[in-house]
C-alpha cells in the first residue's frame, strides 16, 4: 500500500528529531550530518529505529541538507544520498514496529535567498533542488518531504523540482514565525494556494514553533486546504536555563497538543526540533483514540502572491488592466524602451487605487514578449505584493512567466478552441492558477446566452480531463460594444448569471468594451459594472483608478451589506474630499506660471510640478520649458548641493519634481524625439559582484532631468554587459558604481573592456570606496564625488 | 555550549538624530522633517527585531583568533578581545520588508529611498545598542563585563568571517538571514557581531 493510500484511512505518524541525537554523539558544530550517513551509518540507523519502534510511519532520510551547495562533489552527494536511504530501510527492517513504514527524501532549505533580494537564481534553485530529487528516486524513496521552508520561493522551486523529476508522493510544510507567517510574508492561506496548486499531497508546519504557538496556524491551513494536513511542532519555545537551551513542552504535554490537533483533522502528525522518540510514542498512544476524518474538499476560488491569498466570493474582486499596452502610446514606448520603471509604477499606482489582482499584458510586435513578460512579472512581485493574472496568447511567454510566478497566479485566458484548451490546460495543471475562460470557439462568439453557456460547460468537461477543477476556473462571458448590437449588454448579464447560477463558477469581464462609441463612456461602464455585479459577476478587470468605477464599487458594496458600518465608503469620500483640496495650488497670481513652476522644483514640490507643467505645455512647447524653467530650477539646486546647503534627499526631491514635470512633457510630446541639444546616451550600471544601487539610481534620475537618455543596467552587471550596452546605444560615457572594496578590481576590468572595444566612450566613476587617486589607477576618465559631478562632466562632454 | 538564543522585540524607539546623521542631513528642514515623518509612517508595520546570539569561547595567539566557531586573523579584533575568554557572537535583523519598501520608493521617490535606507540602518543599529544593553545587564549581574561589539569588515577583520557567523548561529532558520556569494547579508539591514566577555 503506498503512502496516500493508508492516509485515506488511518493517521499517519511522522519523526521526530533528528539532529540533536547525533550532537549528543559528538556531531561538531559546523560538521553536515548528511556526512554522518557515510562515516556513522550504526548511529544514524540507530536513531531512525527508535522512531519506527516507536510507531513513526514514515521516516526521513538524513538528507536534509544534501544538496550540491554543501556537497558539491556529485560522487560524494550520490554517495550521501544512497547511503540515507539506506541507512532508513535497514532500521526499518530492524525494528520491531509491526506498522507500515516508508523512507522519505528529505529537503530542506539551501540557506539562500532568491532573487531578487538573494542573489540564487530562481531556475539554478530548482536545478539544485532536481539534483537531489533524482537521486532520492534512483535510490528507492517512497515519498518526498520538503519541510522548514520559511520562503514561499524556494518552496515553490523544491516543489517544481520534485513535481519535475518524481512521481512520488511529496509532503510539504513551511516554518511560520509567531506572527503566522513565513520570514518572507506567506500567509498559510497564501502557502495552501501555492501549494495546492502546483499539487503538493499533504501540506502543513514544522519547526520554528511549539504546538501552542502553531495552533492558529493550523486552523488556518484546515479552513482552506482540499488536501491532508501536516503538523510538526518543536517541543515548545527554547529557553534557556542556566546558559543551556531547553525546550519547554515534555512529551506528555506535547502528545495532549498533538491529540487536540488530531481532533481538529490534522491527520499527519510528527515532531521537529527537541522532540525525540518519546514525543512520538506518546503523541501515537494518544491519538489512537480520535477519528481519523478525512479532510472536507473546499470549493474556494483563490489566487495568491507571495504574502496573501485573494478569495473570490461575496465581495466584486477587481482586477487592474492598466499594464496593457492596447492603446496607449505612452506603455507602448516604455516596452519598446525596455521601460520596465514605467510597468512597475503603473502596478504600484493601481495598488493604491485599491486593485485586488493586477493584469499584466505586455504584448506588442516587435518585443520579446516571453522575455518581456518574465521579466515583468518578475520585477512587479518584487516591488508589490498583490496577485497577478498573466495575460497572454502566446504560449511560452505564459509558461515562462507562470513558472517564475511568487505564487498561485491568475491566467488570461483560454477559450473553447480545442487549440487553446490544449496549450493552456497543461499548463494550469502544472503550475496551478485560476484561469480565465472565454465562452467563445472555433465558431466565434456566440450571439446568445445559450450557446456562450454551452462553450462555458464544454470548457468545463474538458478541463476535468486535465485533472482541472471547476474552482480554477473563472469564466467571461465577453462584455460585447452595445453600440454595435443593442442586445450585447443583455446577453452578456444573461450569461453571467447562467454561469453563476446553473454551473456555479465565478465569473470575470472587461466591463468598459461595452460602451465604444458612446459618450460619456464612464457612466455607460460603471452602470454596466452595477448591473453585472448584480447578476453575480465576482471579478472584474477595469481601469481602479476611474472615478466612475470606483463610485460604482463602492456604493454597491455599502448597499449590499458588504461594507461594514459603511467604513470604506466613508473612507473613499473624505479621501476624495482631502485630494480635491490639497490639489488646487497656491494662489499666486503675481508669479508667472514658469516661476511658480520653478519655485516648485526648487522646492521639492512634486504634485504642483506635474500640474504646473502641464498648464504651462498649453503656452509654451516642451523643449522651452525643459530649457528655460526646469534645467535653471535644477542648476539652483545642484549648485546649493554643490555648496552644501542643501543635502541630498533635498536635491532627490527637487529633482523627482522635475521628474514629475518632465512627464508630462514627455506625454504631451507623446514620443521623445531625439532633441538637438547634443545630449548622448549613457549606460550606467553597478559592476559585477556588487548590489548596491542607490548611488546609481541617484546618477540616473539626475542625469535624465538634463535630458540623457540614460541605459541603466542595474546591478551586478558582467563586463560584456556593458561593453555591448554601450556599442549597441552608441554611448559617449558610461558610468560605473562600486560599493565595496572587493569589487573594485571588477570595475577596473570593465573599464578596460570600455577603453579596448569602445575607443570613443569615456568613463567615469563612483561609490563609497572610490578616491580621485584610486579611480586614477584603475584607469577612470573620471571620477565623480557625487551625482551632480557626474551631470557636471557630462555637460562637458557635450560638443 | 553551541546553545544559540532567540530574542523577538516588540518595538524599539526610534534615534531621529542617527537617522538624520545617516542621511548625512545635520540640520533637518521642515520638508525634511516631513519627509521622514512619511516615511516612518510607511514603514510603520514593515519593521520586525529579531536577534540570535550563543556564547562560545576564545583563544587569541597574537592575531591569529580561534572564535569557537571558526579561526580568522585580525590584529584589530585581537586587540578589542585582549583578556577575553569567551565570546557573545549576535546576529540582528529589522526584516526583509524595508528591503521590498526600498525598491518600491527607489521607482517612485529617490528621495524617500534614500531616507527609508538610512531609517532602515538607524533601525537595526538601534536593535544591536537595546539588545546589546541588556545584555550588558545579564552579564553584570554575573560579575562579567562586556566589550564593544565588532562586526567582519570592521578594521582589518575579514568580511569571510561571515562564512562561518551566518551557519554557526544557524541565521538562516532562525532569523531568514542568507549569505550572498559577494558576503553581503538579506535582509540588508542586518548586523553580525561578536562581543568580548571579560572579568
Amino acid at each position: 500500500m503506498g503512502v496516500l493510500e493508508l492516509l485515506k484511512k488511518q493517521f499517519l505518524f511522522l519523526d521526530g528529531g533528528f539532529g540533536t541525537f547525533l550532537q549528543k554523539e559528538g556531531l561538531k558544530p559546523g560538521e553536515h550530518t548528511e556526512s554522518w550517513n557515510l562515516s556513522h551509518p550504526d548511529i544514524v540507523q540507530s536513531v531512525h529505529r527508535k522512531y519506527f519502534d516507536a510507531g513513526s510511519n514514515v521516516v526521513c532520510a538524513n538528507t536534509f541538507g544534501a544538496n550540491s551547495f554543501n556537497f558539491p562533489s556529485d560522487e560524494e552527494l550520490e554517495l550521501i544520498i544512497k547511503s540515507a536511504i539506506e541507512n532508513v530501510r535497514i532500521a526499518a527492517e530492524k525494528s520491531i514496529g509491526n506498522q507500515e513504514k516508508f523512507v522519505s527524501l528529505d529537503i530542506g532549505s539551501l540557506g539562500k535567498l532568491l532573487k531578487p533580494f538573494g542573489n540564487l537564481d530562481f531556475e539554478e534553485a530548482v536545478s539544485v533542488f532536481s539534483k537531489t530529487v533524482k537521486l532520492g528516486v534512483k535510490y528507492g524513496a517512497d515519498l518526498i518531504t520538503i519541510e522548514t521552508m520559511n520562503d514561499s520561493y524556494e518552496t515553490k522551486a523544491a516543489l517544481l523540482a520534485a513535481k519535475e523529476n518524481s512521481s512520488l508522493p511529496v509532503f510539504v510544510t513551511n516554518a511560520y514565525g509567531e506572527d503566522g507567517k513565513l520570514i518572507t510574508g506567506a500567509t498559510p492561506e497564501a502557502m495552501v494556494a501555492l501549494l495546492e496548486g502546483m499539487g503538493a499531497d499533504a501540506i502543513g508546519a514544522n519547526c520554528s514553533l511549539g504546538p501552542k504557538q502553531l495552533e492558529s496556524v493550523a486552523k488556518r491551513i484546515l479552513s482552506c486546504a482540499s488536501v491532508p494536513v501536516i503538523m510538526k511542532p518543536n517541543a515548545g519555545m527554547p529557553k534557556s536555563v542556566d546558559g543551556k537551551t531547553v525546550f519547554d513542552v515534555g512529551a506528555e504535554e506535547f502528545s495532549c497538543e498533538m491529540k487536540k490537533f488530531a481532533d481538529m483533522g490534522i491527520t499527519v502528525l510528527g515532531g521537529c526540533c527537541g522532540t525525540d522518540d518519546d514525543y512520538i510514542r506518546l503523541t501515537k498512544e494518544k491519538v489512537s483514540s480520535s477519528e481519523c476524518k478525512n479532510i472536507e474538499k473546499k470549493n474556494f476560488t483563490v489566487v495568491s502572491s507571495y504574502t496573501h491569498a485573494v478569495k473570490f466570493g461575496k465581495k466584486p474582486v477587481v482586477i487592474g488592466e492598466r499594464i496593457n499596452p492596447t492603446g496607449k502610446k505612452r506603455f507602448k514606448q516604455a516596452l519598446l524602451e525596455n521601460d520596465i520603471a514605467y510597468i512597475l509604477r503603473e502596478g504600484i499606482s493601481q495598488q493604491e487605487n485599491e486593485a485586488d489582482i493586477l493584469d499584466v499584458n505586455v504584448g506588442i510586435p516587435g518585443i520579446d514578449e516571453p522575455e518581456m513578460l518574465k521579466t515583468s512579472v518578475f520585477e512587479l512581485q518584487g516591488v508589490l505584493d498583490l496577485p497577478l493574472q498573466i495575460d497572454t496568447s502566446d504560449i511560452t511567454a505564459m509558461e515562462e512567466a507562470l513558472r517564475i510566478y511568487n505564487g498561485k497566479a491568475m491566467i488570461n485566458s483560454v477559450n473553447g478552441k480545442e487549440e487553446s484548451m490544449k496549450a493552456v490546460f497543461p499548463l494550469v495543471k502544472k503550475y496551478g492558477g485560476v484561469v480565465t475562460a472565454l465562452t467563445l470557439d472555433e465558431n466565434g462568439i456566440p450571439e446568445t446566452s445559450e450557446k456562450r453557456f454551452e462553450i462555458a460547460e464544454k470548457i468545463l468537461r474538458t478541463a476535468e480531463e486535465y485533472g482541472i477543477e471547476k474552482k480554477d476556473i473563472v469564466f467571461d462571458p465577453l462584455a460585447m460594444t452595445v453600440s454595435a448590437d443593442p442586445n450585447a449588454a443583455r446577453i452578456t448579464l444573461e450569461s453571467v448569471r447562467a454561469i453563476r447560477e446553473k454551473l456555479g463558477c465565478h465569473t470575470s469581464l472587461g466591463v468598459s468594451n461595452v460602451s465604444f462609441g458612446l459618450p460619456n463612456r464612464g457612466a455607460v461602464n460603471s452602470s454596466f459594472f452595477i448591473l453585472a455585479l448584480e447578476n453575480g459577476l465576482s471579478a472584474a478587470i477595469l481601469n481602479p483608478a476611474s472615478v466612475d468605477m470606483k463610485r460604482a464599487y463602492k456604493t454597491f458594496c455599502a448597499l449590499n451589506n458588504l461594507d461594514e458600518g459603511f467604513k470604506e465608503y466613508i473612507d473613499y469620500c473624505s479621501d476624495n474630499l482631502q485630494n480635491n483640496s490639497t490639489k488646487t495650488l497656491p494662489a499666486d497670481n503675481d508669479k508667472s506660471l514658469s516661476e511658480l513652476l520653478r519655485n516648485a522644483i526648487e522646492k521639492g514640490l512634486k504634485e504642483n510640478a506635474g500640474e504646473l507643467c502641464e498648464k504651462l505645455l498649453s503656452e509654451k512647447e516642451g523643449l522651452e520649458i525643459v530649457q528655460t524653467v526646469v534645467i535653471p530650477a535644477l542648476d539652483t539646486v545642484g549648485k546649493g548641493f554643490e555648496e552644501k546647503k542643501i543635502y541630498l534627499p533635498q536635491l532627490l526631491m527637487s529633482a523627482e519634481a522635475a521628474k514629475c514635470a518632465f512627464e508630462k512633457i514627455k506625454a504631451a510630446v507623446s514620443v521623445t524625439e531625439n532633441n538637438n541639444d547634443n545630449s548622448f546616451p549613457v549606460v550606467i550600471a553597478t559592476v559585477k559582484g556588487d548590489v548596491h544601487d542607490i548611488g546609481k539610481n541617484i546618477v540616473k534620475l539626475l542625469l535624465e532631468n538634463y535630458g540623457y537618455n540614460v541605459i541603466d543596467l542595474g546591478k551586478d552587471v558582467p563586463k560584456e554587459k556593458i561593453v555591448d550596452a554601450a556599442l549597441e546605444s552608441n554611448a559617449k560615457l558610461v558610468g560605473l558604481s562600486a560599493l565595496m572594496t572587493t569589487t573594485v578590481p571588477a570595475m577596473e576590468e570593465a573599464i578596460e573592456a570600455i577603453h579596448k572595444n569602445v575607443p570613443n566612450c569615456k568613463t567615469v566613476v563612483g561609490g563609497a570606496v572610490l578616491t580621485e587617486e584610486y579611480a586614477e589607477k584603475i584607469g577612470a576618465d573620471k571620477y565623480s564625488k557625487d551625482a551632480m559631478e557626474t551631470v557636471r562632466y557630462a555637460e562637458s562632454l557635450k560638443n | 555550549m553551541n546553545e544559540i538564543i532567540i530574542k523577538n522585540y516588540k518595538e524599539i524607539p526610534i534615534n531621529e538624530r542617527e537617522a538624520f546623521r545617516y542621511m548625512g542631513v545635520r540640520n533637518p528642514d521642515e520638508p525634511m522633517k516631513k519627509l521622514f515623518a512619511e516615511c516612518v509612517t510607511e514603514s510603520e508595520n514593515v519593521f520586525t527585531f529579531n536577534v540570535c546570539y550563543g556564547e562560545f569561547p576564545l583563544s587569541c595567539n597574537e592575531d591569529e583568533i580561534d572564535l569557537g566557531f571558526g579561526k580568522t586573523k585580525s590584529k584589530a579584533l585581537s586587540k578589542n578581545l585582549a583578556s577575553c575568554e569567551r565570546i557573545v557572537l549576535f546576529a540582528a535583523t529589522v526584516g526583509h520588508g524595508i528591503d521590498r519598501l526600498i525598491k518600491k520608493e527607489s521607482l517612485l521617490s529617490p528621495a524617500k529611498s534614500v531616507c527609508l535606507q538610512a531609517l532602515g540602518s538607524e533601525r537595526v543599529e538601534s536593535l544591536c545598542d537595546f539588545f546589546n544593553n541588556e545584555l550588558k545587564e545579564q552579564y553584570l549581574q554575573k560579575g562579567f563585563h562586556l566589550k564593544p561589539r565588532f562586526s567582519p569588515g570592521y578594521g582589518d577583520l575579514p568580511l569571510e568571517l561571515q562564512k562561518a557567523i551566518i551557519p554557526a548561529l544557524d541565521c538562516t532558520k532562525h532569523l531568514g538571514i542568507s549569505l550572498g556569494n559577494n558576503l553581503m547579508m538579506t535582509p540588508s539591514k542586518s548586523v553580525t557581531a561578536i562581543i568580548g566577555i571579560y572579568k
